[in-house]
C-alpha cells in the first residue's frame, strides 16, 4: 500500500464507513449487517446522551474504581537511568485490568438497546471475566466463548466466570484459541439475531466495535493528560503499551494523538523470536488483509489462509490488530516495536522486584522496551507506560518457566 | 459469456416449468483428485448449477459439517488456484452448467481482485459469493468482476427489510440468494412455508431468479422449498455425505453423486405439483 499522509486531526478517524485509511470497514456476513449498522447508530446517540455518559462516569468512579493512580516509578526509573517512568495503574482497577472500562461502557449501551443475552468471546480470560462481572452486576444472562486450548490453560479464570453466573462454551473448531472463540461468537450471534448482544472485548472486529472500544478504554489517556499536567506541568515526552488487538494501548493513546511532540510506542509480542515464526506481531510479521469484519494486519500465509499466533500471553495471542493501530503505523505516528517471551518474563521479575507490583504478563512486553525507550527519551524526560493488567493470573504460567512447581 | 450462462440457464429452466437444483461441494474435499470426480459428476446426477466453495481456514458463517470440509481441504493443501485449476478442469467438459464460486474475502485479498476476476474468468467462472463482503465494502470486487463479466451475486437475509433490500439487490446480476434461516449454515432447518414471502419479495425487489439456501437436508424440505423458488441449494447435507464416506471408507464420489440424485429427483418433482 503507498504510505499515506498523516491526518490535520485523528479525531476525525474512522469516516463514515468506520475506515481508518485503509483500514477497518464492516466485512460482516448479510444476516449481520442490519444489526451494525443499528449498534452504529445506537453507540451514536448514547455518546451524544449527556445522562448515558453521567450514568458511565458514575459507574466508573462508584464500581470500577477510577481514576486509576499514575504512579511514578522510582526504582525502575533509577534502574534503567534514562527518563522517568510513569505507570498508569490499570491493573488496580476492579477485576484486575483495563477491560472493564470497555464492558461497562458496552453492558449500559446493550441495555439501552434492549438487548437481554450478552455473548463475548475471551483469550486469556480478562475480557471474559470482566463481561462477567458486568452482566452479574445487570442481570443479564451471559456466555463467553473460549478456545478449548485457553480454558484448559487459564483455568482459575474458567472458574472465576462460573461464580460470577456466565456459561463458559470451550471453542475447538480451528486451532481452539481466540480468533477461534471470536468466529464462535460470531456464528453465536447471526444465529440468535434478536436478543443478543456481543461485547467485543478488543478494539477490533467490524464498525463501530473499534471506534466504540477506543471511546469507552480513552478515559485511560484523559486521565494520564489531566495527571502528568498537575504532576510534571507538561506532556510526557512518550507513551508506551502492549499491542494484542490493542484496546489498552489504543485507549491511552487516543487522546495524545494530536500532540504530535509525544512519542507513541506499541509493543507487540514477538513470542519465541520474529525469525522462529512463532510470535503474535501483526504489523511487524504479517500483513494487510480481512478477518472477524475489517481490514488490518493479519498473520498469514501465502495462500490468504489465517495463521496461528503464538506467545506466552494469551491476551496478546491474536493473529490480528486493531485497524486504527494498523493505520497509526502505516500513517507513521506510532512506533510499533516486539518483545519476546522472554524478555517479556525478564520484565515481569524486574517490576515485581523493584516496584513490589506483579505486571500481567500482557503488561510487560510494553515493560521489556523501556530500556530503549527511557534511554532515547533521555534523562529529564518523561514516559508514561499502561500498565494494563495484575499479574496475578500468571503466577503458574511464569513458575512453570522458572522450573518451579507451586 | 459467463453472466449469459447464468441467465440461460434459469431461462430454460423456466420454460421447463421448474425450479433448478443447485449443490454446493467444498473444493478439494476430501482430496482434490476426488473433489474434481464429484465435480465432473454433478451434472448427470441432477445439477443444474454448481456452487462451488474454497476453503478459508477461519469460515465465521459457516456450521460444523463445511468449517471441517474447509479443515480436510486444507489439511491436503487445497488453494484457491488449485480450486481455479478444478473449476478450469471441468469447463473443459462442461461448456454449459453455471459455477459459481463461494467463500471469505481474504483469500481475494491476498490474490488481488482484479487480477482474480481475470484467472476466475479464464477458469470459467460464472458468479461469485463471498459471505463477508456486503453491498457496503462490495465496490472494487464489483468493478473487478463486472469487466470480465462473473456476477457478484448477493445474499439477502430474514434481516434485510425492505430498506437494506434496496442496497442489497443493487450492482447484482444472475440470481439472488436468500439465506432462509437467521444462522450459520447447515443448522436450523428452513421453512418453506415461511420463505416463501421473502423469496417473492426478494425477487421482485431484484427482477432476478431467487435460490434458497441454508438449512436444506433431505429430499422432502428441498421439494417443497423447490415449489416456491427459483433455486434450492443444499450444502452441508453433501459435504456430511463426504466425510461419512472417508470415515466408513467407502466411495466418496458414489455417494456424494446419489444423494445429489436424490435431492434433484426430489427438486425435478416439485414442479409437476400444480402451484
Amino acid at each position: 500500500m503507498n504510505a499515506p499522509t498523516r491526518p490535520n486531526d485523528y479525531a476525525a478517524y474512522p469516516d463514515a464507513r468506520g475506515r481508518f485509511g485503509d483500514y477497518g470497514g464492516q466485512y460482516v456476513p448479510e444476516t449481520l449487517m442490519p444489526l451494525v449498522h443499528d449498534l452504529d447508530a445506537a453507540y451514536a446517540a448514547a455518546k451524544a446522551d449527556a445522562a448515558f455518559q453521567a450514568e458511565l462516569a458514575g459507574f466508573l468512579s462508584h464500581y470500577v474504581g477510577r481514576p486509576s493512580p499514575l504512579y511514578f516509578a522510582a526504582r525502575l526509573t533509577e534502574h534503567f537511568g534514562g527518563a522517568k517512568i510513569y505507570l498508569k495503574r490499570e491493573e488496580l482497577n476492579h477485576t484486575g485490568s483495563h477491560k472493564i472500562n470497555n464492558c461497562m461502557g458496552q453492558i449500559l449501551l446493550a441495555m439501552r438497546m434492549g438487548k437481554t443475552r450478552i455473548i463475548a468471546e475471551t483469550g486469556a480470560g480478562q475480557h471474559g471475566v470482566a463481561t462477567a462481572t458486568v452482566c452479574a452486576r445487570f442481570g443479564l444472562p451471559c456466555v463467553v466463548y473460549m478456545g478449548a486450548v485457553d480454558v484448559e490453560r487459564q483455568k482459575p479464570h474458567v472458574f472465576r466466570m462460573n461464580l460470577l453466573g456466565a456459561e463458559v462454551r470451550p471453542v475447538t473448531s480451528g486451532s481452539a484459541t481466540l480468533k477461534d472463540a471470536m468466529n464462535e461468537a460470531l456464528r453465536d450471534w447471526v444465529t440468535n439475531v434478536h436478543d443478543t448482544y456481543y461485547l467485543i472485548g478488543s478494539a477490533a472486529g467490524m464498525h463501530p466495535y473499534p471506534v466504540m472500544v477506543r471511546d469507552f478504554q480513552s478515559i485511560i489517556g484523559r486521565e494520564v493528560r489531566e495527571q502528568i499536567l498537575e504532576v510534571e506541568g507538561r506532556l510526557p515526552d512518550a507513551l508506551v503499551a502492549c499491542v494484542g488487538g490493542g484496546s489498552n494501548a489504543i485507549g491511552m493513546f487516543h487522546p495524545f494523538l494530536n500532540d504530535e511532540g509525544v512519542k507513541i510506542f506499541g509493543v507487540e509480542a514477538a513470542g519465541s523470536g520474529m525469525d522462529s515464526g512463532r510470535h503474535a506481531a501483526a504489523i511487524n510479521g504479517g500483513r494487510p488483509g480481512v478477518l472477524h469484519g475489517n481490514m488490518t494486519y493479519l498473520l498469514q500465509d501465502r495462500e490468504g489462509q489465517i495463521e496461528e499466533a503464538h506467545s506466552i500471553s494469551a491476551g496478546l495471542d491474536y493473529p490480528g490488530i486493531g485497524p486504527e493501530h494498523a493505520w497509526l503505523h502505516d500513517v507513521g505516528r506510532a512506533t510499533y516495536l516486539t518483545a519476546t517471551d522472554a524478555e517479556a518474563l525478564d520484565a515481569f521479575m524486574l517490576l515485581s522486584k523493584l516496584e513490589g507490583i506483579l505486571p500481567a504478563i500482557e503488561s510487560s512486553h510494553a515493560l521489556a522496551r523501556l530500556p530503549e525507550i527511557t534511554r532515547e527519551v533521555g534523562k529529564g524526560g518523561v514516559v508514561v507506560l499502561n500498565l494494563s493488567g495484575r499479574g496475578d493470573k500468571d503466577v503458574n504460567t511464569v513458575a512453570a518457566h522458572l522450573g518451579r512447581t507451586i | 459469456m459467463s453472466k449469459s450462462r447464468i441467465e440461460k440457464r434459469f431461462a430454460d429452466l423456466k420454460a421447463e416449468g421448474r425450479a433448478a437444483f443447485v449443490p454446493y461441494v467444498m473444493a478439494g474435499d476430501p482430496d482434490a483428485e476426488t473433489a474434481l470426480a464429484i465435480l465432473k459428476g454433478l451434472p448427470a446426477a441432477g445439477a443444474d448449477l454448481i456452487e462451488v466453495g474454497f476453503p478459508f481456514s477461519d469460515p465465521m458463517a459457516e456450521g460444523p459439517p463445511i468449517q471441517r470440509a474447509a479443515q480436510r481441504a486444507l489439511s491436503k493443501g487445497m488453494t484457491l488456484k488449485a480450486t481455479l485449476g478444478a473449476i478450469a478442469a471441468f469447463r473443459a467438459a462442461d461448456a454449459d452448467t453455471p459455477v459459481i464460486l463461494m467463500g471469505y474475502m481474504n483469500p481475494l485479498v491476498t490474490w488481488g481482485v482484479e487480477a482474480f476476476a481475470r484467472d476466475a474468468a479464464a477458469a470459467g467462472v460464472d458468479g461469485l459469493i463471498i459471505v463477508d463482503c456486503p453491498p457496503e465494502e462490495a465496490d472494487p470486487l464489483a468493478d473487478a468482476l463486472d469487466a470480465h463479466d462473473i456476477s457478484l451475486i448477493r445474499l439477502a437475509t430474514p434481516t434485510t427489510d425492505d430498506a437494506r433490500l434496496q442496497v442489497v439487490v443493487r450492482r447484482t446480476s444472475g440470481f439472488v440468494y436468500y439465506v432462509s434461516v437467521a444462522g450459520v449454515t447447515g443448522v436450523k432447518e428452513a421453512d418453506a412455508a415461511a420463505v416463501a414471502p421473502h423469496v417473492e419479495r426478494v425477487r421482485k425487489a431484484s427482477g432476478l431468479p431467487v435460490a434458497v439456501g441454508f438449512g436444506i437436508k433431505t429430499p422432502e424440505r428441498a421439494e417443497a422449498v423447490a415449489r416456491v423458488a427459483d433455486a434450492v441449494v443444499v450444502g452441508s447435507a453433501l459435504v456430511d455425505e463426504v466425510a461419512e464416506a472417508v470415515e466408513l471408507n467407502e466411495d466418496v464420489t458414489g455417494r456424494v453423486l446419489s444423494k445429489v440424485g436424490a435431492l434433484a429427483k426430489a427438486v425435478r418433482l416439485a414442479r409437476r405439483v400444480p402451484a
